[in-house]
This record gives C-alpha cells, structure tokens and sequence, in this order.
C-alpha cells in the first residue's frame, strides 16, 4: 500500500497528460481527490503507528548494490505524510479558484504538482538513503519546474534556477554523505545503519559525512547562509509557495535531520551546528522579514526565519543523546517535541497566510505594502484568517503558536543548563537571541496584518476595486487556519496522535520496548520565566512597531544590495566565463588538435598501464627466425612509408602507399596467410586505382610551408604511438594471460562446419554475424560514396575547375588496341579463377571477399580498357540493386535456420552424390558466401563508376 | 622475426599519425592506411609468427592462429569502404570548395 502510495501521484500525473486537450473540467477537480483520500488512508494508519512499532513494505530494485525500495511508515514519516497530503488537498483545492481552467500550461501545473507530491511521499517514506535521494532530487526538480512555471518572466526563470542550483548543489553532497555512511556500515538502510552507530563514531569519515548530509539538509531548508534561493523561488504561483516553499518541500531539510538523529545525535559537531545555523537563520530571517515591502517577500523571509527555529530546535533536542539517564535525556528532548509541535503549527499558519497573500493578490492585483492599505472592512473573512495566522506566528494566545513558542522559550532556557560541552557563555546567549528573534518575529506578524488591512484605503494606487474573494478561495484557509484555534485548545489532539509517535523514532534510543512518550501541553504553566520572555515581546514589539511606522522603513527599502545575492551572481557569472573561456580554449574547431588530444590520451593511458600493471613482460624466450627475404620485404615497405611524406608530387605518394601495401602482402604470403595475401593484393589494386581516379586532377602537392612549432609537437606525439604501439606488439606476444580460443575453430572447424579453411569457416559460419554487418557496412559506404557524388553541391558551379583543365577522365582510352585485345582474353580468365576461387573457398583458399574483389578488378580492368561507358553498356548490371540483392541473400540465408528451429545464422551442410561432379559437399555456408560475393561485387563496382564517371560528366 | 615485426609496426603507425596530423587531405588519408597496415599486423604478430601451416586443414601437425586472419580480413574490406568514402569526400570537398588543406576548408565554411 506504501508503494501504492508513493506510485499514485506519478500515474494520475499521465492521466492528466492524457486529458491535456479537454478544456470541459479544470484539471484540479481531477487531482483533487488523491491526496484527500491519501489523507484519509494515513489517518486511519495512526492507530497501526501508535501502537505497533511501524509499517514496512519493500520491493526489491538492485539488492547486489544494497539498493532496494523499502518504504516505512513510522511516527516521524507519518506526520510528514499527513502534511504533505493534508496541505496538498487544501492546496489543490485553492490552486482550482486561484487559476483560471483557461491559464496557458494549467495541466503542466498539476503535472508538476503531483509529481512533487509523489516525490515528497517517496522522500519521508524511504528507508534506503539511495532511494531518498532520488526523490529529494525530483522534488527539487519539481520546485524548479513550477518556480519557472511563467517561464516567459526573467525574474522566474532566475529564481528558478538559483533554487535547482543550490538545492541540488546541497543534494550532491548529502548523496556522497551517504555513500560514506555506507562505506562506514555497509548499508544503504537507515534502520540498519542506526544499530551500528556505536562503533561508527570513532570512524575518520563519521564527521566528513555529518557534514555533507547537513549541507544538504541545509540548503533544501533555507538555512543560512544559503537562504538566498527562497525569496526568489516567490515568484512560483502562490499555491506553489504555500505547499512546497512554506510547508512541505522546505521542510524536507529538517525532516532529513530529525530522521538522521539516532545516528547523528550526541556528537558536538552536530549539536553545535544545528542548534546555531537554526538560530543564526530565525535572527536574520526575521530581521529581514520587517524591511520587506512585498507581502510574499516578507512571507519567504518569515518561513527562512521559522525554519530556522525547527531547526535550532532540534539540535538543541540533540543534547539529550549525551545524556544515558532518563529524566536529563526527557528535559532536553523537549525541544524535539516543540520542533515537531512547531513545525505543524508554521504549516498551518504559512500556508493559510500564503493563501491570503493569494487572495489580497487576486482582489488587488497587487501585494506591495506601500499601496495596500484599509481591506479590513472591504474583506472581512480575509482579515482574520490573516489575524488568526499572524498572532499565531507572532505566538500570542490564544493560538498554538503561543503553545510551541512557549516550549521554545522552555529549551532555549533549558539549554543554559547543558553543561557538558565547557561553553556555558554562548548557551546563555541561546535565549537572548531567541527572545529578540521573537521580537522581530511580532513586529513583521503585525506589519502584515495592519500594514495591509489597517489605515486607509488607498485605491488610486490599485488598479481594480478590491471586495472579499469567493467561496472557493477562502474555504481552505478557514479550514486551515481554523486547526490554529482547535490545536490550541486540544494539543493532545496532535500530541498524542502525532507527535509521540514521532518523538519514538527522533529518540529512538530513549525508549525501552513497548514504552511511549508522553508528551502534554499545556496553556498555562503559572508566572514562569516563558510567560515573562512572551508579555516582554509583545510590549517591546509594540514600541517597535510604532516606531518603524513613524520611521517609515518601507519606504526606504533598498533594493538588491544582499551581499549574499551579489556573492551568487558573482560566482555564477564566473563560473559560466570561466567554463566558457576553458572550453573556448581547447574546443579549437581544429580537427588536428582533436586528434593530438585523442593520441596524446591513447599513449597516456597506455603507457601508463603498460609500465605499471605487473605481470607484463615484453618479448618471448623464443623468436620465429629470421630469414634475408623477410627482412628485406620489411625494409622495402618501411623504405615507401618513409618516402610517403617527403614525397613531392601527389602520385608519388599514392605509388609510395600502394608499394607498403604490397610489401605487406608478401609478409602474408611468409606469414602463411594466403586468404590474406590474396585480398590485400587486390585491395591494394582496386584502391590505387581509386586514389588516382580521386586526386588525378588536383592540383600538385604545394611544398610543405610548416614551421617546426607545428612539425615538432606532431612528431613528438607520433613518436610516442609508434613506441607504445612497438611495447603492445611486444607485451602481446610475450604475455598471453588465457587460453587462446583458435584451438576450438582449428578442431572443429571441419566437424561443425564442413570447411577445411577455417579462415573462411570463421568468416561465413562462426562469427557470420560479423561479415553479415561487415557487408552492411560496405553497403551504407557505397550509398553514401553515391550519394556525394551525384548530390550538386551549394556553390559547385562557381568553384568547380574550369573544364579546359581537366583532361580526358580515363588515362587510356579506346584507342589502346594492344590493351583492348588483351583484356578481352585475359578479364574471361580472371572472370573465371573468380569463380573458382568463390567456390573453393570453403575448403581452400578463396571465399566470397576474394572472388568478388577478383570479379570486380576484371570489370575494372575491363573499364580501363573500354571506357567507362562501354562497360555500362557490355554489362548491363544496376550495382546497387546488386548490392541489395547481395545483401538479401546473406540475411534470408541467415535467417532461414528459423526455420527449423536454430538461431539465426545457423548453418547446415551435408555431402551429396551429384551426376558428373561426384561426391559434393553442400553447405548453407556457400549460399551465405554468395550473399557477400553479390554485395562486394556490387560495392566495389558502384564506388568504382561513380567516381569514373564523374570524371567523364566533367570533361 | 616478431622483434622486427614489432619495431616496424612502431615504425608504420609513427609514420601514419604523423601523415594524419599534418594539413593536406591527401596525406590524412594516406596515414590512415599506413595506420590501418599497422593494425593489421599488429594482430598477426601477436598470435606468433610462423608456428604451423597455413590455416587450411591438411596434413600438418600444427596451423597458425586463424582467428587474427578472420579479423584481419574483415577489417582490409572495411578499411577499404571507409578509404573509398574518404577519396570521395576530399575529392569533392576540393570540387566544392576549391582547396584539399584542411585548415583552410574551415576557412571557406566561415
């Protein structure tokens, strides 16, 4: 059900993409019902979680990395769960009035919406840290969607990413705070991890990872100093701000300290940073809060400045963990319980004076204090759900915040009392600075009661008449903001159903089994210091308050002079020069310098392994001999690749390649590699006749103008391949660290195959899916050669040569009778050794790569003799409708073993008596083998006269 | 043997990025032969030289390695489709754009 949960959300966020075109129902009324009912089901779970332990369902994901989707519903996840359900549906319920079903993207809304809410569920319900992150990053990628949501304004689409920045900078911190708990515990389970803190706490990454885990935690919360993303994530929609930037998504922060405090509590560090980043965030939020002019400013400051005092809260609860006997471990985890006693009260205070912030926005159009003014008898309802929210903020009576303000005061000054850590001086100051907070606290709680629904009227500043707001828009807020009052005269209804529960998982180690806390509040504790620190705050904010109003701060806010802001804008622009100008340096649009990056990386990294990985030796005891002809083939072909760059004129040069090219060949043949012998040599002819065809005609190779700067590095970098490659070839051959697995193709190749070459047998049979994408491959290379050939080029007329310079396309033509007469004879006996060595293939040298290159130098020969145009003529052949057919062949064969059942490219083969050639082997092999005669002959030929004529069209 | 093989391997592949590290199409293309050359014995070599018959099944005692030959022949056809596609390409960028350097291919595209 948990998952069922969690999933919800994400499926009826499809639903409302599928409906994205009926304009009939707002899409709110569709989305509405989930959380009301999800609601409905986790407060019928409150008695499982009250009285069992809790409630845990997992679904495996990725057991071998520890990765699994356990969901657990305990008393801490389910107070999360409430809220996010409970705010959702009030929240739902308001966007419905606030946004119009005409608004542009409305559906992308409540896509986003939900999909925060699923990821809000995930995040409180995960017991796998891996999997908590991923939900703690959708939902900030959620509050980055619906920020940006009038993306058309520059101001939103800022706020939009400073809140994805610095969220998800806090995020990828928190992740490897996680995965160093794991390299400490060996799991990705809090409920795991929790049991092995003991010897945890001496580990040297304990502290690193507390670190990192609270950057995060701090960042999601607003916590200062990195509070700067919430007042621009304002510019969201208003029901946006309401449920993610006041009380759900926000609180994520605090939610991921409170649950990590069984692991973390009762280290200084965290007691220390938690409890001061609180309080230095609740000073300075509240003190910024009074110099705001727009309400939702003043409101993003006032929830960066709550946030803080939950926060502060609970590190002050923290200090009960140093504490192993009971009564001193419950006087400090007071503050826990008022942390999540506050933290229910600011959701329902936030939200609803989110939501009237909404309303006067709506009726107004306006949210600046300096024109607003005298609602209060034009919008009644309005003036006290702002009323009953503010005073509860402000902690007056008779409201809960009065309540856990109060239990704040209690810790704070409780806190003094804390004497194991030798800083008595700044536990003192704890309450000082909570009581002048509060103060602030007040002031901003009135200004933005009698600021906008006191005085007068100022309707020349507005631009529409403002009277009360419809039903629609106010029932949630009543709603809301009437828990304010109930809370406040029944807290056992939140005590005990919800906090005690939760204060079990925050405390885990205080409770023996089957016992629970017993958590009471109370309104009137009689003439303590609290109730003292509470009626100073009101006369001292009162004074205040009358003196800003004569001071007239609002009118002097000073815009945009946050340090902070600047400090961020900086560094951003910074990065983004500084990333700019880094990558302008090396992306030089210069393919060379992309290939010296590529080589100088490939010598690097394999230099590197070579000399340091142990267990490769170079070289062999015994070396093949050396014979006088080898050496001199060998020197013969380095002599032409040295000449390949000396070489003057473009000809040389290709003559220079075509001869390395043949030496290799005869290294073939004294290799005993006849397959190879025979396709090198016709490669090395086809191909030399297509440089020629290619380069013929362009112009002679200018005379190398290169500077050293430039030779040198090159040389450098291709000495440097050339040794790394000379030490691979050596460490290949002095190193083999398995069984080679040629043993199995030379044994089996006759037996499985039929096939005496095992060359070929390789080819066509056992990695035929090889040659069957090989051919493919030629195949896409002839197209494309096709394709660039006929394709006109932009600018091809004013650029290609003048015809007068080119001269005929063919070197020899039909007057050359001597060639003529010989060719005819001697293309029929290539023709036919083609076709013999095609056949032969199998079992001797030969094969359908061989024969259909000999088949295609006859035809090219033939072209040479007669001219381009005559062989089109003489055989009337389309070489690509050959290719295809080639190419058919080769896979209909292939897949022709389904047929009985083999996988694909399964071959069969059999000996058969046939009349005149006797005993002859049949092999499917041979029809395969064909596919790839037909391909490469169609190829070779298409490349061959395509660029041929060319040439001819040219001239 | 496989000591001089291995020392013309470094020779050939030296030769060939250098060839492919300099301005002109025609030599870029050259080296990748050249580079290709090496490859291909790079691979014969590592099997061992000269230790059997050639790998069609007769008499012999003992064959070479078949598998490096497989590969090898494989990668002459394919290396000679991805050469033709690089011809043709040069060929035509200099019909179209008048120059085969490819410094200044970037320059007409600017």
């Amino acid at each position: 059900m948990l998952h069922t949960a969690v999933l919800l959300p994400f499926l009826l966020s499809i639903i409302i993409l599928l409906i994205k075109r009926t304009k009939l129902v707002h899409p709110g009324w569709v989305v509405l019902p989930l959380p009301a009912a999800l609601f409905v089901y986790f407060l019928t779970e409150i008695h499982t979680v009250r009285t069992e332990d809790s409630i845990v369902s997992t679904i495996a994901w990725m057991p071998k990395l520890g990765i699994d989707i356990t969901l657990v519903l305990d008393g801490l996840s389910l107070l999360f769960v409430l809220l996010i359900t409970g705010m959702g549906a009030l929240v739902v319920l308001y966007s419905i009035h606030y946004l119009d079903k005409h608004t542009e993207g409305i559906h992308q809304f409540y896509i986003y919406l939900l999909m925060f809410m699923g990821a809000m569920l995930g995040v409180v319900l995960s017991d796998n840290l891996m999997v908590l992150y991923g939900f703690w990053e959708l939902t900030s990628i959620s509050s980055f969607l619906l920020i940006a949501f009038w993306y058309g304004r520059e101001r939103s689409r800022y706020g939009a990413l400073k809140s994805m920045l610095i969220t998800v900078f806090g995020g990828l911190a928190m992740f490897a705070g996680f995965n160093m708990l794991y390299l400490m515990t060996g799991s990705y389970s809090i409920r795991e991890i929790i049991p092995q803190v003991g010897a945890l706490t001496e580990h040297s990454m304990f502290i690193p990872a507390m670190l990192l885990i609270l950057l995060g935690a701090f960042t999601k919360s607003a916590q200062f100093p990195f509070h700067i993303w919430l007042p621009d994530a304002m510019e969201a929609p208003t029901p946006v701000s309401a449920y993610l930037h006041s009380a759900t998504m926000v609180k994520a922060g605090i939610y991921l300290v409170a649950r990590l405090t069984p692991v973390f509590a009762g280290q200084a560090g965290w007691f220390w940073l938690v409890s001061a980043t609180g309080l230095v965030t609740l000073i300075y939020g509240s003190f910024k809060a009074i110099r705001q002019t727009d309400l939702k400013a003043l409101l993003a400051y006032s929830t960066i400045s709550q946030l803080g005092l939950i926060m502060s809260l609970l590190g002050l609860g923290s200090a009960s963990a140093f504490f192993s006997g009971k009564e001193d471990a419950i006087f400090y985890a007071m503050a826990t319980t008022a942390a999540l006693f506050h933290l229910i009260n600011h959701a329902v205070f936030k939200g609803s004076l989110f939501m009237v912030v909404g309303i006067i926005d709506h009726e107004t159009g306006t949210r600046d204090l300096r024109n607003l003014g005298g609602l209060m008898t034009v919008m009644p309802v309005t003036f006290t759900i702002a009323s009953i929210g503010a005073f509860s903020m402000a902690g007056l009576p008779p409201f809960s915040g009065f309540l856990s303000k109060e239990m704040f005061f209690t810790s704070v000054l409780n806190i003094r009392e804390f004497d194991l850590l030798n800083s008595s001086f700044w536990l003192s100051l704890f309450p000082v600075i909570a009581w002048i907070a509060s103060v602030f606290t007040f002031v901003y709680s009135m200004i933005l009661v009698f600021k906008a629904f006191g005085g007068k009227l100022k309707q020349d500043k507005l631009d529409k008449a403002p009277h009360e707001a419809p039903l629609g828009l106010l029932l949630p807020p009543v709603l809301l903001i009437s828990l304010a009052v109930v809370f406040a005269f029944f807290p056992e209804l939140v005590s005990r159903a919800l906090i005690e529960p939760a204060m079990a998982s925050v405390h885990k180690g205080m409770l023996a089994p089957g016992e629970t806390f017993e958590v009471s509040i109370h309104f009137w504790h009689g003439w303590t210091a609290e109730i003292f620190m509470t009626l100073g705050v009101i006369a001292v904010g009162i004074l205040l308050y009358r003196t800003y109003t004569r001071l007239r701060l609002l009118d002097r806010e000073a815009k945009g002079t946050n340090t902070l802001n600047r400090v961020y804008d900086a560094s951003l622009q910074l990065l983004e020069r500084g990333s700019g100008r880094l990558t302008n340096a090396y992306m030089t649009g210069s393919n060379r310098h992309y290939l010296m990056y590529i080589f100088s990386f490939f010598v690097i990294a394999l230099l590197t392994v070579l000399v340091r990985e142990p267990g490769i030796s170079f070289g062999m005891e015994q070396y093949a001999p050396l014979s006088i002809y080898e050496v001199a083939v060998v020197l013969v072909m380095l002599l032409a690749a040295f000449g390949i760059p000396f070489a003057k004129s473009r000809v040389n040069a290709i003559l220079f390649t075509g001869c390395v090219g043949y030496m290799v060949t005869l290294l073939f043949v004294l290799f005993r590699a006849p397959d190879l012998a025979l396709t090198q040599m016709i490669i090395e002819t086809v191909s030399v006749i297509l440089f020629l065809l290619c380069f013929r005609y362009l112009p002679k190779l200018k005379q190398q103008k290169e500077t050293l700067r430039f030779k040198l590095p090159n040389l450098v970098i291709a000495l440097g391949v050339g040794v790394t490659m000379t030490l691979i070839a050596l460490a290949a051959i002095g190193s083999s660290p398995f069984e080679p697995i040629s043993e199995f193709f030379l044994k089996e190749s006759y037996n499985l195959a039929g096939g005496k070459n095992v060359v070929n047998v390789i080819l066509v049979d056992f990695r035929g899916f090889d040659t069957l994408f090989e051919i493919m491959v030629l195949g896409i290379a002839s197209l494309s050669i096709f394709a660039l050939i006929k394709l006109k080029l932009e600018g091809d007329a004013q650029q290609t040569p003048k015809p007068g310079k080119l001269r005929a396309a063919l070197p020899v033509r039909s007057n050359d009778v001597i060639l003529q007469t010989m060719s005819r004879a001697i293309v029929v006996i290539i023709v036919i050794f083609s076709l013999y060595l095609f056949f032969a293939g199998h079992n001797n040298p030969g094969g359908g790569f061989i024969g259909a290159l000999m088949t295609s130098a006859a035809l090219v020969l033939m072209a040479i003799a007669f001219g381009m145009d005559q062989i089109r003529q003489a055989v009337r052949v389309n070489y690509r409708l050959l290719t295809a057919v080639g190419l058919l062949i080769a896979i209909l064969t292939a897949s022709g073993s389904f047929l009985f059942g083999a996988p694909f490219l399964s071959h069969a083969f059999g000996h058969f008596h046939l009349p005149i050639l006797g005993d002859t082997e049949l092999a499917t092999a041979v029809l395969f083998d064909l596919g790839v005669y037909l391909a490469v002959v169609g190829v070779t030929m298409n490349i061959i006269l395509t660029i041929g004529e060319d040439k001819q069209w040219n001239s | 043997m496989e000591l001089v093989m291995a020392l013309a391997i470094g020779i050939l592949f030296t030769i060939g990025v250098y060839l492919i590290l300099s301005k002109v199409l025609l030599r870029i293309i050259l080296g990748t032969s050249l580079l290709t050359h090496g490859v291909h014995l790079l691979l014969l070599t590592m099997a061992g030289l000269k230790q059997g018959a050639a790998p069609v099944l007769g008499d012999a005692d003992s064959y070479v390695d078949p598998l490096p030959q497989a590969l090898i022949l494989t990668s002459i056809v394919i290396s000679f489709g991805v050469t033709a596609f690089y011809f043709v390409l040069a060929y035509r960028s200099y019909q179209g754009l008048g120059t085969d350097e490819i410094d200044s291919i970037k320059e007409v595209k600017e």
